[in-house]
């Protein structure tokens, strides 16, 4: 059980992410996708806002998704402390400093923001769109590809 | 400005069938998202997508490894739906199982840019900014409360935004 406690195989993490869409499905009876949960949260947090975004939309149908983020979390947490012989920092040591600070909050404003008005991230709509056969998914996935170029192969010597 | 917002490209909800609308979630359901989510952490974080080297040697070419698991998962996930589909297999609660599209605007082309660069530049999408917290990663509430403040603005500036 050795293996366990190292890094999974791409082999086995693709299948078992991917089977995320019919578990949740199966047990949930719900679409597999993360980045509604920044709406509810907002939602929830403006519950007098007369914006049309949080005002239209229902707080109580998309509960699941907070539910969902702190099992996320929770995960992780077993992850790291419970399931790794030598627990790799998600972020670079460079990242722990003020710059690294304001690039975090810069580019999660870019995820928030992105992934609001595209409907979806790569959840949403990489993994349960396209494997939906819905083909403004595939577009989308296409376009994060093609932000994420951008700014690692025009900006990356300045960024990083 | 908040009441001149009248088109939207997604029809309401009330316009859905009464048997297909939303059920509320039952507590065994919440409990199923739950371990659902602790699942999906667990991989997050021992597939290592939530890590911040792993997205940018993806967006560098230098390694297969991201490509390899989200074309794997792709598949997974399209074989599973084609099985649910084929079978017309419901819920354990009953309920049928069906997909709702996304549809197309413009936002799906924008939107997705500035997510991927935000991709880029954090090492996270949505899921693993949770993941990144729970998993013992501090600077990750950084990415989290920008990304509620981008989640704000686009609540915000969606009336003008094209759609």
């Amino acid at each position: 059980m050795q293996w366990l406690m190292q890094p999974w195989p791409w082999w086995l993490s693709g299948i078992l992410i991917g089977l995320t869409v019919p578990l949740l499905y199966l047990l949930a009876g719900k679409a597999f996708g993360i980045s509604t949960s920044l709406q509810e949260i907002g939602a929830l947090c403006s519950p007098h806002s007369k914006l049309d975004y949080f005002a239209k939309f229902d707080r109580k149908a998309n509960l699941w998704t907070i539910v969902f983020a702190i099992g996320i979390a929770i995960g992780a947490f077993v992850a790291t402390h419970f399931l790794s012989a030598d627990p790799k920092p998600f972020l670079p040591a460079s990242m722990e400093s003020v710059s690294g600070a304001i690039k975090l909050l810069v580019g999660g404003f870019l995820i928030g923001f992105g992934t609001r008005y595209a409907g979806g991230c790569t959840s949403g709509h990489s993994i349960t769109g396209i494997s939906n056969l819905n083909w403004p998914s595939l577009l989308a996935t296409v376009c994060f590809f093609a932000g994420g170029l951008a700014v690692t192969w025009g900006l990356g010597g300045w960024l990083f | 400005m908040e009441t001149t917002d009248t088109i939207d490209p997604q029809p309401p909800e009330q316009a859905e069938p009464a048997e297909q609308a939303k059920p509320a979630t039952s507590p065994a359901a919440y409990l199923m998202v739950l371990l659902m989510g602790v699942y999906l952490g667990l991989l997050f974080s021992k597939s290592e997508v939530a890590h911040w080297q792993r997205i940018h040697d993806m967006f560098l070419f230098r390694e297969a490894h991201m490509y390899l698991i989200i074309v794997t998962a792709i598949v997974v996930a399209m074989f599973s739906m084609q099985v649910i589909k084929r079978f017309q297999i419901r819920s354990i609660e009953g309920k049928p199982i069906k997909y709702s599209p996304k549809p197309y605007h413009t936002g799906v082309v924008i939107g997705g840019m500035l997510f991927g660069a935000g991709w880029a530049i954090t090492g996270a999408c949505p899921g693993p900014i949770y993941a990144q917290i729970g998993g013992g990663q501090p600077m990750a509430l950084f990415t989290l409360v920008g990304a509620l403040l981008g989640m704000f603005s686009y609540a915000a500036l969606k009336p003008k935004l094209p759609h």
